[in-house]
């Protein structure tokens, strides 16, 4: 077990197996979210309350937990490298972060076009699970601008760990404290309705995308993190003979 | 009590720079250690990395026989490092400068005035550090050294800024320093002239 | 020449050492303390300005102001809390000294709470007399101050930490330090307003006291580990 751990750790053993491994992740996610869109918008039934302006749950609801399930990678990927100073590590971070921000962004901006018609407004400041994403959204601008400020790619891994590894105590205080909160100025309750009481036909193309982007979003990661090995790897022998070998041998 | 420092293929890379590779050393006590090298060959980063401040790609250093990085609260303990800046305080007064450094690391018998009157520097005791000059400041991190009662010394191009007088009272100090037992390690781009064992550590 | 008994300085010691000398380093350089204090003042001056001067807008408002004053004036001070150590050469030195770093931090973030948090809690009932806020939720805002300040201390030492040494370090701390004190700044001002409208508000207080335990905590880890990363 280890030693395949210390394998698959290897740069060039990663850069060589990734593709397939993305490939693997991206066919059956593909598959998912096809059948999840399909029946999401055409199959399941209209919603008494909300008819069909709650359809674009099933891209909320999977970019949401997405969001939270991107930065519990960077902060792992993170930890690791800083425990066992494994590179690899590092830039799975390093490449978790950009998809993170644009997963909390499209759970913002998919919430805030669900809000319209709901609340009236494009944006409901009292909203708890609004206001918790949004300052996601910040934290992944605040680790992404701290990598970005850091020259020394090492430098830059180490210290953003540090960051995400505090980022992610304070994210789940942001959240209890956000619904604190927007519990004294009345708080939206719509968003809560989603759980076992919904209809079948709604839930399974529901499962379906959040299954599907997962793996969709697996198979992005190991495609970003192949090229982020590839740029930090540049100057090593292994890649000079990669590019150097005859193309069909790479 | 004697004392060794050893290193083992340190190996040190900055971004993608490798700066040294495989260097080695075993220093014991008595002995002076001399990194040599021209601008920017690493000597500092070298110095950096036997402290510990800097993330070795290869290598271990060892305090005792045993690595550095098991015990780093020992290792600091026996140690005072010299750096390329002072690491004084400009607002506050000599006096309160060596104060502050005396609560934290062992200190000798020595006593504030014989050392301060040594290095000629009794009469600035009431000024701030910024009304000093640069010279002044070197001998004001040199009573660090003199009063710490640590058997290693790191010096980083301690001759800079120092006079003729100075350069040569630096000397002294290094010299009684491993008469007693202890040892020292200097960075330095001059020729250093020295009646005592010397061990040299050449980067390209 | 080392005898083994020598005498090894305490572990708290240079705890201490390091709080004195930057409450010396305060003392010679009342500026530094002042600064942030002014700073405050002119913000919550802005407020009135710009929304309006009437006594319900201000009684309303004022909780929510004079704690994003503070937050704002505590981000300010924290820019320096490393860089000058940093910029002469003595946080290498501390980073090499036999003193557990995480102390070493944690008397500077002392020192820094005492130099700009106390302050703040000090002077916070005179701008608050001013926003027409009774005595005793006055009282209620000194005391989420005091343990509100003191956590955004510990929080902001890890930014000041990460940051020091950066060319963008400035903008980019406040990006950091920000989306950390969320909590602090919504739990403090909100109890505050509860203590205005006469409502239970001690839950909030027990929040930010465990906050600020939780963070006394293991903040200082955090900024000892971004210290020697910065250094390096």
């Amino acid at each position: 077990m280890w030693k395949w751990f210390h394998q698959l750790a290897s740069p060039p053993h990663f850069y060589r197996i990734a593709p397939t491994f993305s490939l693997v992740l991206l066919l059956p996610g593909l598959a998912l979210i096809a059948y999840g869109v399909y029946a999401g918008l055409f199959l399941a039934p209209m919603d008494y309350q909300q008819g069909d302006a709650f359809r674009i749950i099933y891209i909320h609801v999977p970019s949401a937990y997405l969001s939270l399930m991107a930065y519990m990678i960077m902060a792992v990927a993170g930890g690791i490298g800083l425990i066992w100073r494994m590179k690899l590590a590092h830039a799975v971070a390093a490449s978790a972060a950009p998809l993170g921000a644009w997963f909390t962004f499209l759970a913002l901006a998919t919430g805030s076009i669900w809000g319209r018609p709901m609340w009236g407004t494009w944006w409901e400041w009292a909203d708890p699970r609004m206001m918790s994403e949004l300052i996601l959204l910040f934290f992944y601008f605040g680790y992404m601008a701290l990598r970005g400020a850091i020259d020394d790619t090492a430098k830059a891994d180490k210290a953003s760990a540090v960051l995400a590894l505090v980022g992610v105590i304070n994210v789940i205080i942001v959240h209890y404290s956000v619904t604190w909160w927007s519990s004294l100025h009345q708080g939206q309750t719509i968003m809560a309705k989603e759980g076992p009481a919904m209809d079948p036909g709604m839930l399974y193309p529901l499962l379906a995308n959040i299954f599907g982007f997962t793996l969709l979003f697996g198979s992005l990661i190991l495609r970003r993190t192949r090229t982020e090995v590839l740029f930090r790897e540049r100057r090593t022998r292994w890649v000079k003979e990669m590019i150097l070998a005859p193309e069909g041998q790479r | 009590m004697t004392a060794q420092l050893s290193a083992e293929n340190l190996t040190l890379f900055r971004g993608d720079r490798c700066l040294f590779r495989g260097v080695g050393f075993a220093l014991n006590s008595g002995e002076l250690l001399i990194l040599e090298g021209s601008n920017g060959s690493g000597k500092t980063s070298l110095m950096k990395a036997i402290v510990g401040m800097l993330d070795l790609e290869k290598g271990v250093v060892s305090w005792n026989g045993m690595p550095v990085a098991e015990q780093r609260q020992v290792f600091h303990g026996a140690l005072v490092w010299t750096a390329h800046r002072v690491g004084l305080k400009a607002d506050l007064t000599l006096v309160e400068n060596l104060r502050f450094e005396a609560a934290l690391r062992p200190q000798g018998s020595d006593d504030l005035e014989t050392v301060l009157e040594r290095l000629e520097i009794s009469r600035l005791k009431p000024l701030p550090l910024r009304s000093l000059s640069a010279g002044q400041q070197r001998r004001v991190a040199l009573a660090r050294m003199l009063l710490a009662d640590v058997p290693l010394w790191l010096m980083d191009e301690p001759f800079t800024n120092l006079d003729r007088e100075g350069r040569a009272l630096v000397m002294e100090l290094v010299k009684e320093h491993l008469d007693k037992g202890g040892m020292c390690v200097m960075a330095a781009h001059q020729d250093v002239e020295i009646d005592a064992p010397v061990k040299k550590v050449v980067l390209q | 020449m080392t005898n083994p008994e020598r005498h090894m300085p305490s572990m708290t010691s240079g705890l201490l050492a390091v709080a004195r000398r930057d409450l010396l380093l305060a003392w010679k350089r009342p500026g530094d303390v002042l600064n942030p204090l002014f700073f405050f003042a002119m913000v919550c001056t802005l407020f009135p300005l710009a929304v309006g001067p009437s006594a319900e807008q201000l009684t309303f408002s004022g909780p929510g102001v004079l704690w994003v004053a503070a937050l704002l004036a505590m981000l300010i001070s924290l820019n320096s809390l490393f860089i000058s150590d940093f910029d002469d050469g003595s946080l290498e030195q501390l980073l090499i000294s036999p003193q557990p770093l995480p102390l070493v931090g944690l008397g500077k973030t002392i020192s820094h709470w005492l130099t700009s948090g106390l302050p703040l809690v000090l002077v916070s009932p005179i701008v608050a007399i001013t926003y027409r806020m009774p005595g005793d939720v006055v009282l209620v805002l000194m005391l989420t101050l005091t343990l509100g300040t003191v956590s955004l201390s510990l929080l902001g030492s890890i930014g000041a930490a990460l940051t020091v040494g950066l060319h963008r370090g400035t903008a980019l701390l406040s990006l950091l330090i920000l989306p950390l004190s969320m909590p602090v700044l919504i739990i403090g001002a909100n109890t505050v307003s509860l203590a205005a409208g006469n409502e239970t508000y001690s839950a909030g207080i027990w929040a930010l006291a465990a906050y600020a335990v939780g963070t006394l905590s293991l903040a200082p880890y955090a900024t000892a580990a971004a210290l020697r990363i910065s250094n390096e």
